[in-house]
């Protein structure tokens, strides 16, 4: 196998661009808060906090603020659920928490591995959270983690990038278990691969709430990167799950249940029949994703930009049928 | 293995255009070469060319080889890529076809080696694709010269990443095999083509062993198939050696002249050491 030694030439090359300053160097933008700045949550229901991230990709002015990101108080202490997609965000979040308690931050639960949701979590390091999450995300982040990094540096730009770091669960989560606030149990359940390999959801047995993560998408075109399959054999026990309301991983909050369950179910069922007839007429995987599931176009944002890939990791998938 | 995952794709988004100019005047093209090649230059090919075909020249593809692949990879662990054969008479057939992603950390993706009268006309698989890159495919024919084209392949967006969707169930399944015979008037085959084409999925994770443990700081050993060999009897088909820039579950599915009633054979062999064989009549299997 052939390997590039001179690719060392060319990083090489690239730093001795960089000290001799001729590359352009990316002026940090003014935060759209400043650090000390609250997220702007809404109480959802009592101890319920919860903010709607913008349906959009992450980039520099959003500050990865695109999903939706909570916090539930208990007597004795605070759960966060998610961190947001920067460090920025994480203590923008924090801040919203100190607006409205000074109870420790006990947990910070990671609802699965994607950037948006877990690129805050350094913010939480001095707080003292234990972060939680599924059996599998240490080692999906392993592998995705250093390919995040560089990946965003782009949308993101320097200054956000500069301050985010991996940072894996050290509570794991295998099947379900409850996290104790003082007189407010949290449900965790870990699932079967479905939106990832690592999707973890957080029941507020007081309220009846239900933190989604990415389980649940609404408006925004659900991003399929675990199981097709397995995301809709895993509707049914989703629907089945008693909670009043439910936080979304992305879309409005809060959202009604199990009722924000069907547009996502009606999308995947689309996206099921059209992959399974192409590959049944042994039509390529490049021309099929072209034209699978295009009648849910109207009805969801960012569906140029998420529906193809869907459609490409089903295809691969379903061909094994 | 040359890990370089710590390439972050900024860096070098900024450095092209900037090193391009700068690798002009490090590795002076001679005029000789320069007529020769009459394909776009990129930086990072100039610096690999030399690794892979040494000082031989390239020319165009001029027909001889074609390569599609979507202007945008939507799925960065999936990248389907297309290559169609025409090599002419006077080249005489096309031996070898090399597989390059230039910006991966282990660019050749593949190097495919076809039978004498394998006839392969057509052959599509799926790739890897780690930051904006070209992709290309360079073919020797039966004179010995080569012959390259070449698309570039912008990556995908944000949480995309070539990694493995369904890790349990990658490695559960590990080296079962599957292979269609599609009837000749499929979808996605030439009208009036007497070829047969066929589709080979093998399950498995293709593992790039380039991400670092962030705990540990280990790199996590690579796991992917190496070696390939597709028979007809006792026909050579073909041969891939492979590398990691092949997506998991690796999948080829290619047009060649088929002898009727001989059984397909397939034999692979991963970095283990582990070897997988299967074999199928080469009817149409039913869709």
């Amino acid at each position: 196998m052939a390997q590039s030694p001179s690719r060392r030439t060319v990083l090489k090359c690239g730093t001795a661009l960089a000290a001799a300053g001729l590359l352009p160097i990316s002026i940090p933008v003014r935060p759209a808060f400043a650090a000390e700045e609250a997220l702007p949550v809404e109480e959802i229901a009592d101890g319920i906090f919860a903010f709607a991230g913008v349906d959009a990709l992450m980039t520099k002015a959003n500050r990865g603020e695109i999903c939706n990101v909570g916090f539930i108080i208990g007597e004795e202490a605070v759960a966060v659920v998610d961190s947001g997609g920067s460090v920025a965000e994480g203590r923008a979040l924090i801040a919203a928490i100190r607006a409205v308690t000074d109870k420790p931050i006990r947990y910070l639960i990671n609802t699965h591995m994607h950037p948006d949701h877990c690129f805050g979590n350094a913010a939480f390091a001095d707080t003292g959270a234990v972060i939680v999450g599924h059996r599998n995300l240490p080692r999906a982040l392993v592998s995705r983690g250093e390919f995040y990094l560089s990946s965003y540096r782009e949308s993101m730009g320097e200054a956000l990038m500069r301050e985010i770091r991996i940072v894996p669960p050290t509570k794991l989560v295998e099947g379900e278990e409850m996290l104790d606030l003082g007189g407010r149990t949290i449900r965790l359940k870990a699932w079967k691969p479905a939106h990832t390999d690592n999707d973890l959801t957080a029941f507020d047995e007081k309220t009846g709430v239900l933190f989604t993560g990415d389980l649940c998408f609404l408006r925004h075109l659900p991003t399929l990167d675990g199981s097709l399959t397995g995301w809709i054999e895993q509707l049914d026990v989703l629907k089945a799950v008693r909670a009043n309301r439910a936080i979304p991983g992305h879309g409005p909050i809060p959202a009604d249940w199990p009722g924000a369950l069907e547009p996502e179910q009606r999308y995947f069922e689309a996206l099921t029949r059209d992959i399974r007839a192409a590959i049944a007429a042994g039509v390529p995987l490049a021309d099929a994703v072209k034209t699978a599931a295009q009648s849910e176009r109207g009805n969801w944002h960012l569906f140029d930009e998420y529906n193809a890939r869907n459609a490409t990791a089903a295809f691969a998938e379903l061909e094994w049928e | 293995m040359n890990p370089h995952p710590h390439r972050t794709r900024n860096a070098r988004d900024c450095l092209s255009l900037v090193l391009f100019t700068v690798l002009l005047g490090a590795f002076p093209i001679s005029p000789g070469q320069a007529e020769e090649t009459s394909v776009p230059e990129s930086a990072t090919w100039s610096s690999l060319k030399p690794d892979v075909f040494g000082n031989r020249g390239i020319e165009a593809a001029s027909g001889i080889i074609a390569i599609d692949a979507p202007k945008r990879a939507e799925d960065a662990a999936i990248v389907p890529v297309d290559l169609k054969f025409n090599p002419g008479k006077a080249a005489g057939r096309i031996k070898v076809v090399t597989l390059i992603v230039d910006e991966n950390p282990s660019p050749v993706a593949a190097v495919f080696k076809f039978g004498p009268d394998a006839g392969v006309t057509h052959l599509a698989t799926r790739l890897r694709v780690n930051a904006y890159s070209y992709v290309r495919a360079i073919a020797e024919t039966e004179d010995g010269k080569l012959h390259m084209t070449q698309t570039f392949v912008k990556a995908s967006g944000g949480c995309s990443a070539p990694a493995m969707k369904n890790q349990d169930e990658a490695m559960a399944s590990l080296g079962k095999m599957k292979l269609r015979v599609f009837p000749p008037n499929a979808p996605g085959t030439e009208a009036m083509n007497r070829a047969t084409e066929m589709q080979l999925m093998i399950r498995h994770p293709n593992n790039s062993g380039l991400q670092m443990d962030q705990l540990t700081r280990y790199y996590i050993p690579a796991h992917f198939i190496r070696g390939l060999t597709i028979s007809q009897g006792n026909r050579l088909i073909m041969t891939m050696e492979g590398g990691i820039s092949i997506s998991e579950d690796p999948n080829f599915r290619f047009e060649f002249d088929s002898k009727q009633g001989e059984e397909i054979k397939v034999e692979a062999v991963d970095t283990e050491g582990m070897k997988f064989e299967n074999e199928w009549p080469s009817e149409p299997s039913a869709l």
